[in-house]
């Protein structure tokens, strides 16, 4: 993080050039979807470009790019439980994805129907 | 009593208590969104179909740039207190609040059109993910604003006795406000056009 005037003042131009770009990352993430792209493809290309807007505005508004040592420790940390978090209740339940319940199988009501 | 490192940084970690506190507390916020993503993802992969298109993509662009917008002025908001003006800071932390208003307002007329048309969180699996997870994102929301109003009103008196943790304050504000646009960036692709 900066605290010379000097390299804040520098800093400003840099904060509206990230700006614009997640401005215009925004477009091309809606004018992506409107190419009608298969699932998974959408799926990555959006989720492609999230990321890469996420990363903007945490290394340049967040200044995690010029951070302490605790910090990235304490977010290394995280990003360890958050990928045991996303994907350790996804490998309970791979087996039996897309495959629709035992009671949904056994008796297809109007209700059952109506949950997608 | 004085509570030590508000302002100077401690030896140990380089860093002004309200800064490391800030961090811990948004790894503990992306616990929490990182929870309901992965509710989100065992839903949506567990279900034989889902729905597509049952959201205003273009109120949901609309809210995207406000929140964009709103970090950008609210990382100015930092900066101008950096360079000792005041005017200026005040300027961009207004700008900031109130397009956190708008982007309230633009939500409480996208669940009205679907509550109108039964479409609550009861209605399906989508709609059940979809309100807990912009209503939970939409509390980040006003609490934000409930603290820029507050470092607009009274929280500035600071400023005259000590303008160095004012400058702190108002960074720490802003790593929240940046992480609630940063939430916002994954669930405007996830929800709106996936």
């Amino acid at each position: 993080m900066h605290s010379d005037p000097a390299e804040v003042q520098k800093s400003i131009r840099t904060y509206l050039m990230v700006g614009a770009a997640l401005f215009v990352f925004t477009g091309i993430t809606v004018g992506a979807n409107r190419l009608q792209l298969a699932i998974p493809a959408a799926i990555t290309v959006a989720l492609l470009i999230a990321t890469f807007k996420g990363s903007m505005v945490a290394s340049v508004f967040m200044h995690l790019s010029h951070e302490k040592k605790w910090i990235y420790g304490c977010l290394l940390l995280t990003v360890v439980f958050w990928v045991a978090l996303i994907f350790i209740p996804l490998f309970t339940t791979m087996d039996t994805i897309g495959t629709p319940n035992a009671s949904q199988r056994a008796v297809p009501t109007e209700h059952s129907t109506m949950e997608r | 009593m004085n509570i030590p490192y508000t302002v100077e940084a401690r030896p140990d970690t380089g860093l002004h208590n309200g800064k490391l506190g800030i961090w811990l507390f948004l790894a503990s916020e992306v616990m929490l969104f990182g929870a309901l993503f992965s509710a989100y993802i065992i839903l949506r992969t567990g279900s034989v179909e889902w729905p597509r298109g049952e959201l205003n993509i273009w109120l949901g662009m609309a809210n995207t740039f406000i929140l964009i917008g709103s970090s950008v002025t609210m990382v100015l908001a930092w900066a101008s207190l950096k360079l000792r003006n005041w005017a200026k800071h005040r300027l961009y932390l207004m700008l900031t609040a109130g397009l956190a208003i708008v982007f309230l307002i633009n939500k409480y007329f996208e669940y009205s059109e679907h509550l109108t048309k039964g479409e609550g969180p009861w209605h399906s699996t989508f709609f059940g993910i979809y309100f807990t997870l912009t209503g939970l994102h939409g509390l980040h929301i006003i609490g934000g604003v409930i603290v820029m109003l507050y470092f607009l009103g009274p929280g500035a008196k600071l400023w005259e006795r000590n303008p160095d943790q004012f400058a702190n304050r108002i960074e720490i504000t802003g790593l929240y406000w940046h992480f609630v646009d940063l939430v916002w960036i994954f669930l405007f692709p996830v929800l709106y056009l996936l």
